[in-house]
């Protein structure tokens, strides 16, 4: 499978399933199209007959003796399975998450079903999980930590989020069970990576100096502009929160030497225009961002509409333009989702199977509940079991062993199943009713995503 | 190659062959939160980079 596009002056040849990226010529392009479908003496007569239509034109004369050139190079680099590289994958997919043999290697703690925002756009129902409001105990969440190495194998690297609702608002917790990891972990052969998402507003010295200690990355929510920030950030007195969170912020991503965190912000039918609001976070002096389109469904104010979604598309380019104006002034940023690594980037086992919810990861409420991950919580259908009887609903479990990019039949012929792995389970489910259906919407900003990044990655290589 | 420039990139077949360690980072777990992704996950095992 080949997808081809032209981003930023440049013709880009992607081969999904060898992962090979090829940046090409006008000529090349063309041919690599006409490729699949036409015989080779077809292809030189199609080739030639365009460029006599479009002689005159100032572009280069064009040869028969050039098209035989170009596609011999074709040739080769199927030879050399880099392109039209042939989907071998399918017959293993379903075994791949076996070989993880049940290992757990991830939590999310939900350390507080209770926050001190009350954003009407929170997935989480204002933390409280669409339940009721708690906290998690230092008991419940040691216990969480043991079970944790108890089934984690022979994995070394561990990672725990301490999430919410407001993780701060259990701020004490947190620490005991940092301390309590730290403790453990060598004796075990384990390296906790905690990291820590919060909205901003406890964050004090203490917890710039623990965090900064202990917190392998920080991810800290910012919207942007102060309006559309406090257009949904509010406390319970109805008043923004921006000014209050935003010097915080400033002082611990300082204190980290600015690295290892992340200002993460949602962008909703309120602001499909995001790229003014991640100016805005540059403006702030952040440069490690993130941006999300907000999870509502599709009656919710907030939500995206269809005419949105081509505003966001542009935005993504837009974005990307401004990621090359800043490189060349040295002033570069990180956006999340453009950061890809084509050589050191994930193996085939990784790319097919996904975030891991459900086997590798799980996401434990305060009462010590497992749920596939932070999105399910709430779904008392999908609760897997408990941190004391481990896994008692297996069916549940098993559905998502088995779910993989290819178990998702709309994901069979698209070009970028192997860069999203057949996206987020939860969005699948909210959107279709199965975690083996897909989000359209998600899928769409997601290939434009992919498309960017690339991009911005060629050009650097070039 | 005249009118071809192949970027260095990982081969996906060949890491079926050496891959699947599991230590890589779980993909949602460290900004996004809301979506599934693994194009910016970091592969953790060193022989491959």
């Amino acid at each position: 499978m080949v997808h081809q596009y032209k981003s930023a002056g440049l013709n880009i040849v992607l081969d999904t399933c060898s992962g090979s990226v090829h940046v090409v010529d006008d000529i090349a392009y063309e041919l690599i199209q006409l490729y699949p479908q036409e015989k080779e003496e077809d292809i030189i007569r199609i080739m030639l007959d365009r460029h006599r239509e479009r002689s005159g034109s100032g572009q280069e004369a064009l040869t028969e003796e050039d098209i035989r050139e170009c596609l011999q190079d074709i040739r080769e680099l199927k030879s050399r399975g880099q392109l039209f590289t042939p989907d071998t994958f399918a017959p293993a997919a379903d075994t791949f998450k076996e070989r993880s043999g049940g290992v757990i290697k991830a939590l999310c703690l939900h350390i507080a079903h209770t926050c001190n925002l009350n954003c009407s756009y929170c997935f989480a129902s204002q933390g409280k999980y669409n339940g009721e409001r708690s906290v998690m105990s230092y008991e419940v969440g040691k216990q969480a930590l043991d079970f944790l190495i108890a089934h984690s194998g022979t994995r070394h690297n561990l990672e725990v989020d301490f999430f919410g609702g407001e993780p701060l608002m259990n701020w004490d917790v947190v620490k005991q069970l940092v301390r309590y990891a730290r403790g453990i972990e060598k004796e075990h052969n384990k390296n906790f990576r905690f990291t820590l998402t919060t909205n901003g507003l406890l964050i004090d010295d203490d917890v710039i100096d623990f965090c900064n200690r202990e917190m392998s990355n920080v991810v800290l929510s910012l919207d942007g502009r102060k309006q559309i920030h406090d257009r949904y950030r509010v406390d319970y007195a109805g008043c923004g929160s921006w000014e209050r969170v935003v010097p915080k912020f400033q002082k611990f991503v300082k204190a980290r030497q600015g690295r290892n965190y992340y200002i993460r912000g949602t962008f909703t039918h309120a602001n499909p225009d995001f790229v003014k609001d991640i100016r805005c976070m540059l403006d702030l002096g952040f440069t490690e961002l993130s941006m999300e389109p907000v999870v509502a469904g599709p009656d919710d104010p907030e939500a995206l509409t269809a005419g949105d979604l081509e505003i966001v598309k542009q935005q993504y380019e837009e974005l990307a333009d401004l990621m090359r104006q800043r490189r060349k002034e040295g002033r570069p940023f990180t956006f999340y989702h453009y950061m890809i690594d084509l050589s050191g980037g994930p193996c085939i086992y990784k790319r097919i199977s996904g975030c891991g919810s459900g086997t590798e990861y799980m996401a434990v409420t305060p009462w010590g509940d497992l749920y596939p991950c932070h999105q399910f919580v709430g779904e008392s259908d999908y609760r897997l079991g408990d941190i004391w009887n481990g896994i008692t609903n297996p069916g549940r479990q098993e559905e998502f062993r088995s779910c993989n990019v290819y178990s998702r039949p709309e994901c069979a012929d698209c070009w970028a199943k192997l860069w999203c792995s057949g996206g987020c389970a939860a969005n699948a489910f909210h959107a279709s009713g199965s975690i083996r259906g897909i989000y359209p919407p998600g899928c769409e900003l997601f290939r434009k995503r992919i498309e960017c990044a690339i991009a911005l990655e060629a050009e650097k290589q070039l | 190659m005249k009118r071809i420039q192949t970027l260095e990139t990982r081969n996906l077949c060949e890491s079926a062959k050496n891959g699947g360690c599991g230590e890589c980072q779980t993909s949602c777990q460290s900004a996004c939160k809301t979506s599934c992704g693994i194009a910016n996950q970091q592969c953790e095992k060193k022989e491959t980079k």
